[in-house]
């Protein structure tokens, strides 16, 4: 076992931890810790853009930016956090065209702007041109660009390091700790992915960058490494999770994949039909049809095959139409997701549309924090030393349903705002205590599912998961689908424990690290369903059939998920413990907006 | 359904994806099996799809039937650049070949990539890929102060280093290099191709330093156009192109 200590640990290497890196690193002493190369981290997938008001190509402010955010979220989004989202997108955008990102530009050679969902000009009236791009690949380009400046400022990685554990002074999970009480970060457990070795990161600041949790379900744009560590690390612990019921549901998956292809299609002029030829979001949002954000249109989408009217032997999917659309446009705007299109369809963009399903994209939910990106223990006050950004973290302004390109904006303007806020706590905290037995936990945990000679396969209860989760938890909810759900969730948390591996080696043993990341996973849909079977409403990405209406008065609230174990059973690491799931609220931020019927 | 139509088309449901047998022959690598540090080849004979991949086959293997069998991949659709490998003698990203692409009649090969060690199956260090690219300076350098808003490029301008902005460094195109296979110490196409990133793009104003970077023994001349590269890149890059114009650019420009 190795020890280090480092003012700043960020644990992550995509948008988020790199954008924090960069702050950070110059103000104190940081080390990355990712489970992957940075540039391997699925902000590279990101396409469409990053909305900014730089009303470079037409009118637009940050005000109508913020209530775009707002209205997008369904009026859960706490509004003073998507103001200062909405502000500071424009320094965010000029900051990464500074470090050099290469932006489309217009002719007189300014950062150029698209349409996008949900994002319109003076509160609705039409489609605004604010997403910032480069080609379909802006993500890439971020991530990149990032890197880049991270090698120029010679930030100090840990690549194919997992974090483990998260250490604090106090373990929440089972201990009670008054209102008001200090709290502190003391460092994180890693594993070393070449070596087996495990190291223990000693840190008086930690930021949790480590990125969303769509690997819960079957059907996912998500990368076959994102499974919720940070926010599983936080809960194991007995820190909150904040509404974990939200899930995107993206709705342009390639069918039958789940690969993603950019809302950007639609922000240059492509069209969903059904297989009538219909375009059927003139239905369903007449004002802003095809643009309307993400959860009205994966719904509307499933609705269509529903009743009948997909396309497709099956009629199980609806059509994405570029066909309209020239070449020469495609090419330049779109090359990327075309090629998707071609290379795993077979289908050629430029004279066939394509064929697409909503596929599990992005947790509005996550470690809640505060608009300086401290993390909370409760309603009000912060783990100190404790910072989360980008999709691990619930600030919370995306509510219950992120606008395309607010996650590209939020990595960076929560990023940064947890580097600097994470180093300058740094500089003058002191180093709180690190346990002798810090590494003990892990450590059991692991060598109890590598030497156990045989048991239940990893694949299969993974399978068993994302399938329960597709079919009962996905863009349709009801009480009886959720409760099955959880059924199968309560039961592979009991056949989680007799989990084995076959490889019993110690180097680049990723069949054991798959195991650990589904026990993540497990303790993740849990929340999800637990939330989501408890909000009798529907609301933005969360639909219950059976509540299909807003219900302002009983859950205009931020749910705030806990999970409590008893000490003996804490003590005993193999497997998940035996706990019982606590659901709170917290209020709303409300401060420009009133919540209005939420119509496109 | 009569029984001969049953016989002629079992898997011919409206819809359905055509299953087809296909036998996947993968170079393994374990120091600590029981092979010591010889390398051995392992073969599974599995069922897949139309749709499936490379990738897919080899979750199929670790999934259901070796869980020892160890490679990179994280997004599956050819972004994150985790997952080149040798299939069939080719350099590409397992995540972006699909099966039926490649002749399933014979067993298909499946290696790491060359000209950098092993550390198992199909992993390979990757520092000293990644040691060359940090060493051409990937990152914009500029002098003077920082404007206040954007810095003006025009669309022109910014098409001229377009292509070489794709790159994922997945490492495809430089272990395809046969300079690269016998001499370790050249920078290899990637960090050619990112250095180019830079040199062609308005706003930098490091070109010369990088140029000098890659005049070096090691550097661009090196390269003995044999396309290996452009072949082998997954996004479809002309890196030969990129490291030609790097060579004109040393000649024209800098010295």
């Amino acid at each position: 076992m190795q020890t280090h200590s480092y003012d700043v640990v960020i644990v992550g290497a995509g948008g988020a931890g790199m954008r924090a890196a960069l702050e950070s690193s110059g103000r104190a002493r940081t080390a990355v810790i990712s489970k992957l190369y940075p540039t391997r981290s699925h902000t590279g997938a990101a396409q469409g853009g990053m909305c900014a008001a730089l009303a470079n190509v037409e009118e637009d402010n940050w005000e109508w930016h913020t209530f775009d955010t707002v209205k997008g979220g369904d009026y859960l989004v706490d509004q003073d956090a998507a103001e200062v989202m909405a502000k500071e997108a424009i320094d965010a955008v000029l900051d990464l065209e500074r470090m050099g990102l290469p932006f489309n530009r217009t002719p007189e050679g300014k950062i150029d702007q698209r349409r996008f969902g949900g994002h319109t000009r003076n509160h609705g009236e039409a489609a605004v041109r604010r997403s910032c791009y480069a080609a379909d690949r802006t993500g890439h380009m971020i991530l990149q660009t990032l890197y880049q400046n991270c090698v120029k400022q010679n930030v100090e990685f840990f690549n194919e390091f997992y974090v483990l554990d998260l250490i604090l002074d106090h373990d929440l999970s089972h201990e009670d700790v008054p209102e008001g009480e200090q709290v502190s970060v003391a460092g994180v457990v890693a594993y070393d992915l070449a070596t087996g070795e495990i190291h223990v990161f000693r840190a008086k600041s930690v930021v949790l960058a480590t990125g969303g949790a769509g690997k819960i379900f079957k059907t996912t744009s998500n990368a076959h490494t994102l499974t919720g560590d940070g926010m599983a690390l936080a809960l194991r612990r007995g820190l909150p999770l904040e509404d974990m019921e939200f899930f995107q549901f993206h709705p342009t998956g390639l069918a039958g994949l789940g690969i993603l292809l950019s809302e950007a299609a639609r922000g240059e002029g492509g069209i969903l039909r059904n297989g009538e030829g219909e375009r059927f979001m003139e239905r369903y949002a007449p004002t802003i049809k095809d643009l309307a954000p993400r959860d009205i249109v994966a719904r509307s989408m499933a609705n269509e095959v529903r009743e009948g009217r997909g396309a497709g032997p099956n009629k199980d999917y609806v059509l994405l139409d570029l066909t309209h659309l020239e070449p020469a446009h495609i090419d330049a705007k779109l090359p990327d997701i075309t090629e998707f299109a071609r290379t795993y369809l077979g289908i050629e963009p430029y004279t066939e549309p394509v064929p697409v399903y909503p596929t599990a994209h992005y947790a509005m939910g996550g470690v809640p924090t505060n608009i300086d990106a401290e993390v909370l223990r409760n309603n009000t006050d912060v783990v100190r030393g404790l910072y989360a950004a980008g999709e691990v973290a619930c600030v919370s302004v995306h509510g219950s349903n992120r606008l395309g390109t607010n996650s590209l904006l939020d990595i960076n303007v929560f990023g940064k705002r947890a580097g600097i806020s994470a180093a300058q706590y740094a500089v003058g905290a002191p180093w709180v205590e690190m346990p002798e037995n810090a590494a003990a936990r892990t450590v059991a945990e692991l060598e109890a599912m590598r030497r156990r000679p045989d048991g239940e396969r990893v694949a299969d209860l993974r399978r068993e998961l994302q399938e329960a989760m597709d079919k009962g938890a996905q863009v349709f909810r009801t009480h009886e689908s959720l409760v099955e759900t959880l059924d199968v969730i309560k039961d592979l948390q009991e056949r989680f424990s007799n989990v084995s591996v076959q490889d019993k080696g110690r180097l680049f043993n990723t069949d054991l690290l798959e195991a650990v990341e589904l026990g993540f996973l497990i303790d993740l849909a849990e929340v999800v369903v637990v939330g989501a079977l408890e909000r009798k409403e529907s609301r933005g990405g969360h639909f219950r059939e059976d509540f299909p209406d807003r219900d302002d008065a009983n859950y205009m609230a931020h749910t705030m998920a806990y999970r409590r174990v008893s000490a003996a059973e804490a003590a005993d690491a193999a497997g998940i413990p035996p706990h019982e799931t606590r659901l709170d609220t917290k209020p709303v931020v409300v401060t420009r907006y009133q919540p209005m019927e939420r119509k496109y | 359904m009569t029984a001969t139509l049953e016989e002629t088309a079992p898997a011919a449901a409206a819809g359905e994806i055509p299953s087809f047998e296909v036998t996947i022959r993968v170079l393994r690598y374990s120091p600590e099996s029981e092979h010591g540090t010889s390398s051995y080849w392992d073969e599974h004979t599995l069922t897949m799809y139309g749709t499936d991949r490379v990738l897919d086959a080899l979750h199929k293997i670790k999934w259901e039937q070796d869980g020892s069998l160890t490679f990179r991949r994280s997004c599956a659709h050819g972004i994150c650049g985790s997952d080149a490998m040798r299939i069939n003698g080719r350099n590409r990203l397992a995540c972006k070949t699909l099966l039926k692409d490649l002749n399933i009649s014979k067993p298909i090969t499946v290696e790491p990539i060359k000209g950098l060690p092993v550390l198992k199956d199909l992993v390979v260090d990757m520092e000293p890929f990644f040691a060359s690219y940090r060493e051409i300076m990937p990152f914009l350098i500029t002098t003077g102060n920082e404007p206040s808003g954007e810095r003006i490029q025009s669309a022109a301008q910014r098409e001229v280093y377009d292509d070489t902005t794709k790159c994922i460094l997945c490492a495809a195109c430089t272990s395809s290099c046969p300079v690269f296979w016998t001499d370790g110490q050249y920078f290899g196409p990637a960090a050619i191709v990112n250095a180019h990133r830079f040199i062609f793009d308005s706003r930098d104003e490091g070109a010369t330093q990088r140029l000098e970077i890659l005049n070096d023994k090691e550097g661009v001349w090196r390269c003995r156009t044999t396309f290996n590269c452009t072949e082998a890149c997954p996004r479809g890059i002309e890196v030969t192109k990129a490291i030609q114009e790097v060579k004109r650019a040393m000649i024209t420009r800098a010295f």
